[in-house]
């Protein structure tokens, strides 16, 4: 049962994550290294919101449970926000990176548009926070043990795993769209931003009442993956074009050929 | 000796208008460092070279002036398309050194959550004689210190020795010495590794078979690492002995005097390769006079050399091979001009006649890899694999070190390509490892902990 719970899990919470990784950035070196960075700023916020957090409850009374949730809740608040602050200051490295690479390059054009370090970067963001909540609780997955046994809930590792899933995503979406308001200085796209992920951060205060929590949050998901689809420049029309692209490509074959055989002739 | 020994490097380069323009090689700048296993096996040491080198485009990215009118449209062409390929390059060389760094570091990292042994105590190193199992934290801290002199002592003397030993042209006694190490590495170490595996996963094993194993992978080792064999052959037994070498010391270093120990050799890298007195600079001076090649032996080398399109019926019948050292011996034949891996900066302008020459072999493009010392390798792993020991179960903790030491090596990387010379790999790596093992072992590992006990996400 250990290991069945783990795999499945760590499907559930790094399958779109690992797909995405290895059909859109594992093959470019450029992406890597932006997926790299953006885990290491995310894990500077977090760095710096822990010792936020830490202080404040060492400088409080450690018997108070009411407080510590208190803490607890106003640390995570901190840490939400620190998080869009570093992605904030990720985009203005990455277009400083972007309008340095666009210089030196032979055609004026970087080798990686904006838009897409912008995916990267949300993935890179959702990775490392699925990976830092999720990786212990998998590793305990696979040892013996009994879930919930104290009367807590017994869905707790598949919970955790879709919440980690739905996590990285909203992370991939969040950095489109941030970067995409960034770029256009729609400010009030980036308040909603950090306004969704407080939201997403608050719903999961809502644990281990999962209607309440983890519907809303995949809610939440779709829509922001859909704005974020809407950001990027896609479309209904784009969609039937991608889907229709078969046929396109079949029937320009066919012209070829048909012009080929003059020639031969 | 020494042209046996050179060839899973591909050090002569053929100096074709591409890669004249493309690769400039920093003078390699090795550091010696003794890795000193459990005192009954004797005097070996593993030497630690490194050398943070990369073939790089003679035009400095920064100072490539795309606004003047005054270039000729062709230079002004081909110094983009140098920039543009010197990044593009860059960013693949990064990568180049990502993989072989992270799996050393997963080898090392799995087998420490796995096999109980190089989590045990099992006494010390006779470098490091002071114990830390004293009552007072003072005195605890006293006793590191203390080990980490003695160890970094032992370091610098023996740097010295084998710097000494390279200026006095005693090759044949650095080649011994180098010949001795590896073996002890690829066949004591192996069986010690392959015997507490097997040990943690119960499996049953007779001696004819371990022989076997251990015969077959020891001597195809020695050969890979110190004669020829295929690149890739020769990368991954280099990293299966850093990781091995890594795994002793993180099994019998003390605790604190690891920490302390890492610290410090990142300081003592920093000054062995930059300060004009240090023995690693004053060792990559000495080779780029005598022209020669440092010991390949040490070095992770990541070269692949590509044969693309048919200049040659051998190599049209070879096809497109990729990191073999044959087709690099068929390629290096093609050119006239002798390059070495050392002193490039000076022969790569490539003036404009080997251009006609070139065009034949234009078809062949080589890449020159980036090259890492071993010992790099080694202590990057020690820190993750220290991380992934002591920090309380917690994974959380090892990847923020793995992560931390990816940066420091991009970083390190970036700054070859705005000095382009050798630069010490150890000090950025090590110093965000160190900042990040102590800060997410101390104020992560609570907070996210809390967190995840009451389901919470941030």
């Amino acid at each position: 049962m250990g290991a069945a719970v783990f795999f499945g899990c760590a499907g559930i919470a790094f399958g779109p994550a690992l797909a995405l990784v290895i059909f859109t950035v594992a093959a470019e070196p450029l992406r890597v290294i932006v997926l790299v960075a953006g885990a290491f700023f995310w894990l500077v916020s977090l760095l710096l919101a822990s010792l936020i957090w830490f202080v404040s409850v060492h400088l409080s009374d450690r018997e108070d449970s009411r407080l510590q949730r208190g803490l607890l809740l106003f640390g995570a608040a901190v840490s939400v926000l620190l998080q869009e602050v570093f992605r904030f200051a990720y985009f203005k490295l990455l277009k400083k990176a972007d309008e340095g690479l666009a210089t030196i390059s032979e055609d004026g054009r970087s080798p990686i548009s904006l838009r897409q370090m912008a995916y990267v970067s949300g993935l890179s963001f959702g990775i490392i926070s699925g990976v830092f909540s999720v990786i212990n609780i998998l590793a305990d997955s696979i040892g013996p043990g009994t879930v919930g046994i104290h009367g807590d809930s017994p869905y707790y590792f598949i919970t955790s795993a879709f919440l980690t899933m739905a996590l990285v995503l909203l992370h991939t979406f969040w950095g489109v769209i941030f970067f995409d308001a960034c770029e256009k200085r729609r400010y009030w796209c980036l308040g909603l931003v950090v306004a969704s992920h407080l939201l997403t951060s608050g719903l999961t205060f809502l644990n281990p009442w999962y209607e309440a929590s983890l519907v809303p949050i995949f809610i939440i998901t779709l829509c922001t993956g859909l704005w974020a689809f809407f950001t990027a420049g896609g479309s209904f029309h784009n969609i039937l074009k991608c889907l229709s692209w078969k046929q396109e490509d079949d029937s320009r074959v066919m012209m070829y050929s048909a012009l080929q055989v003059p020639f031969e002739d | 000796m020494i042209t046996f020994m050179n060839n899973s490097d591909s050090e002569e380069e053929p100096c074709n208008e591409r890669t004249s323009l493309m690769s400039a090689e920093s003078p390699p700048v090795p550091s010696y460092q003794d890795g000193l296993p459990a005192s009954e096996a004797g005097e070996v040491h593993a030497h630690r070279k490194r050398r943070a080198g990369s073939s790089r485009s003679h035009n400095n990215i920064a100072d490539g002036d795309m606004s003047d009118p005054g270039v000729p449209v062709r230079e002004s062409a081909l110094e983009n398309e140098e920039e543009e390929l010197t990044l593009k390059y860059g960013a693949k060389h990064v990568i180049m050194l990502f993989v072989p760094v992270t799996l050393c570091m997963i080898v090392v990292v799995a087998t420490i959550k796995s096999v109980r042994f190089y989590t045990e105590k099992n006494g010390q190193l006779i470098y490091t004689p002071f114990s830390e199992d004293t009552p007072s934290v003072g005195q605890r801290l006293l006793n590191s210190v203390l080990n980490t002199i003695i160890m970094i002592s032992v370091i610098v003397v023996m740097t010295v020795f084998l710097v000494l030993l390279y200026k006095y042209r005693c090759y044949k006694f650095i080649h011994g010495w180098l010949i001795l190490s590896s073996f002890m590495l690829l066949f004591l170490f192996t069986y010690i590794y392959l015997g507490e595996v097997f040990k943690t996963y119960n499996v049953a094993m007779d001696y004819p078979t371990l022989f076997l194993i251990i015969w077959n992978f020891g001597a195809v080792g020695m050969i890979c690492i110190h004669w020829k064999g295929p690149l890739q052959l020769q990368q991954a037994y280099l990293i299966m002995i850093s990781a091995l070498m890594a795994l002793v010391f993180i099994k019998y270093l003390p605790e604190w005097s690891a920490w302390v120990i890492l610290g410090a050799i990142s300081i003592y890298d920093l000054m062995a390769v930059l300060c004009p007195k240090g023995p690693l600079r004053m060792l990559v001076e000495t080779a780029q006079e005598r022209n020669e090649p440092i010991f390949p032996a040490l070095i992770y080398s990541s070269a692949m050399i590509w044969t693309v399109g048919m200049a040659k019926p051998d190599t049209a019948a070879r096809g497109p091979s990729q990191q073999t050292w044959d087709a690099a011996e068929d390629g290096r034949e093609n050119h006239q001009s002798p390059s070495h891996t050392d002193s490039q900066m000076p022969e790569t302008r490539s003036p404009v006649p080997t251009r006609p020459i070139a065009s034949f072999e234009e078809l062949e493009e080589e890449e020159r890899g980036v090259k890492l010392g071993l010992g790099d390798f080694i202590f990057y792993s020690v820190l993750v694999g220290k991380a992934a020991a002591t920090a309380s179960g917690d994974w959380n903790t090892t990847l923020a070190c793995f992560v931390a030491i990816l940066i420091g090596l991009c970083l390190t990387l970036l700054l070859l390509a705005v000095f382009k010379k050798a630069l010490p790999a150890l000090p950025i790596s090590i110093t965000f490892g160190l900042v990040f093992y102590f800060s997410t072992d101390n104020l992560v590992r609570p907070f996210m902990d809390t967190l995840a006990s009451h389901q919470l996400y941030i």
